[in-house]
């Protein structure tokens, strides 16, 4: 079947992401309350765990937040050991959150951005 | 000297002022400088500020809050005091909160049957007890809440939670009671907002970063609290940033896990529940907030030291940057291995192409420079420190165009470990002592 459209995350969502140990989270925001459903639908455990694929090496758990217009994405062992241990540039992984926004999503509904 | 606290005191009202200095890693060095002298172990740079601002704070009567006394609230305090005789200030109050610090107590737990197990990991302290450079209890708001009850202008602790701070002086001023859960979520909702500089005012701002005016003179966040717990969030009028529902949402999701249960010693604030409304320019109204009953238990925040890292960059120029880079990397690797040195692991990125998005790092057609970053990691010193000194010789022997060796060998750091634990709220006891100049 196909899809309606192909869009950006970054045209429908913000984003904000830290660190907590070797686990980076990643809150993602719809810019409009009807981009929210887009985001609950679309945005599965699944799929985020295949974007992060190499940069998540542990699981990735969701928590929905519909009263921010909110999803909140823990990627686990995200951060190369985190912290002091973490050799990566990113250690503290502020930009996973421009990372998830890179995400292309082909929906099935057509929406004005 | 930050501009940031003076601002705040200065360029409009305000009651209270939060000053969070700890971050995980912080005890341990605040340890070592302890131990090398008993006067020490707090956040420096703290005693100039409070020195600049107390002035003004005194005469509007803004009390400060902080936790950069580190593993030594008392020598700040007797700092700070020391500074304010030579002054000639008068009927200066400061409290300290003391209790949190049980670095020399690990034995005497374990042999109480509090285990302080790693809660993440489940492994038992005994694989690193005698490695531990630090280890902190949690307190939350009421220690403070207690100082604030005898009068102390100043409020100096160890290891509080952020959210802590900023509760407190809503429960001293309002007579909000222990099991006012909903209340004291918001308080705590209020405080996680305001724990990051400007990152609620416009800092760090994703949706749209170009429409945050004058962040040069970016105005820290104010939480313009309420008796019924409603909570104006908002900054100084005549300062840059915004303060907006969407700023505020993005603060809200930073470093959070399930928004269901965030715990602190204080409650278990439902994140889930939070209500925002604009209500003016830069005003930003939080209600509705719910909470739920606080655990038995404070978390203990102990770090060790494990290994060490050197990690070190090389500019490659135009043309064949990246591959270049990437040649110097194989080089590099392969001179170390040759060496028979070991290390836990060895990364190496390449800014300017993929360091922070790693595979999802889409390939630019041409690039005009590109910087390996290399990095390694492991228990042996000498091993560690024998890598700083294979990465000048690449300039003169491996691929051509490179520079940006200037900041010398890379040295050394030690890796400190972190272990979080759990322990009864009833094994420790906060103690608050307010003294007066």
């Amino acid at each position: 079947m196909k899809r309606a459209m192909r869009i950006k995350l970054l045209d429908i969502a913000h984003a904000r992401s830290g660190d907590k140990g070797d686990t980076g989270n990643v809150g993602v925001i719809a810019r409009k309350r009807e981009y929210y459903p887009l985001l609950t639908k679309y945005l599965t455990v699944d799929r985020v765990k295949k974007h992060f694929e190499g940069i998540a090496l542990g699981k990735v758990e969701r928590f929905d937040m519909p009263n921010l217009w909110a999803i909140n994405f823990l990627l686990h062992e995200a951060l190369g050991g985190g912290g002091t241990k973490s050799l990566k540039n990113d250690a503290q992984g502020k930009t996973l959150s421009s990372a998830m926004l890179r995400m292309e999503l082909d929906i099935d509904e057509r929406i004005t951005l | 000297m930050q501009t940031a606290p003076y601002d705040q005191v200065s360029k409009g009202p305000i009651d209270y002022i939060m000053m969070d200095f700890l971050a995980e890693v912080t005890m341990s060095i605040m340890q070592k400088q302890k131990k090398r002298n008993p006067e020490l172990g707090y956040a420096k740079d703290l005693v100039p500020l409070v020195e600049h601002i107390l002035p003004t704070c005194m005469e509007k009567d803004i009390k400060i809050i902080t936790n950069g006394g580190g593993v030594n609230p008392a020598g700040c305090r007797d700092a700070i005091f020391k500074w304010a005789r030579k002054k000639g200030i008068k009927n200066l109050r400061i409290g300290v909160v003391l209790g949190d610090d049980i670095l020399d107590q690990l034995h005497a737990l374990n042999a109480k049957g509090i285990a302080l197990n790693n809660m993440e990991t489940g492994e038992g302290l005994d694989s690193v007890r005698e490695k531990v450079m630090s280890a902190n209890v949690y307190f939350g708001a009421w220690p403070i809440v207690d100082a604030l009850n005898k009068g102390a202008q100043i409020i100096i602790t160890g290891r509080t939670t952020d959210t802590g701070l900023t509760l407190a002086p809503m429960i001293h001023e309002f007579g909000w009671k222990q099991d006012d859960w909903d209340k004291i979520a918001a308080g705590t909702v209020a405080g996680h907002i305001l724990e990051c500089g400007g990152q609620a005012s416009g800092g760090n701002f994703s949706a749209d970063w170009r429409a945050v005016p004058d962040i040069a003179h970016i105005g820290f966040p104010i939480a313009e609290a309420y008796p019924n717990a409603e909570i104006v969030i908002t900054k100084h009028e005549n300062t840059g940033g915004l303060v907006s529902l969407q700023t505020v949402k993005e603060q809200l999701l930073y470093e959070i896990g399930n928004p269901s249960n965030y715990i602190t010693p204080d409650c278990v604030a439902d994140f889930t529940t939070i209500q925002l409304e604009e209500v003016g320019k830069n005003r930003i109204k939080m209600f509705g907030v719910k909470g739920k009953v606080a655990t038995d238990s404070y978390k203990v925040s102990m770090s060790y030291l494990d290994g060490y890292t050197a990690i070190g960059t090389l500019t490659y120029a135009w043309p064949d940057a990246l591959d270049k880079a990437k040649a110097a990397d194989q080089i590099l690797r392969t001179r170390l291995a040759d060496l028979g040195l070991k290390f836990d692991e060895i990364r190496s990125e390449f800014m300017g192409y993929d360091s922070c998005h790693g595979p999802l790092s889409v390939m630019p057609g041409e690039i005009n420079e590109v910087v390996l970053r290399f990095g390694v990691r492991g228990h042996d010193h000498a091993a560690v420190e024998r890598f700083g000194k294979e990465l000048a010789p690449l300039i003169l022997t491996g691929p051509p165009a490179v520079t940006g060796f200037a900041g010398g060998r890379p040295k050394p750091s030690e890796v400190i470990a972190y272990w979080p634990a759990l322990m009864p709220k009833s094994a420790v006891k906060p103690v608050v002592e307010v003294a007066e100049v």
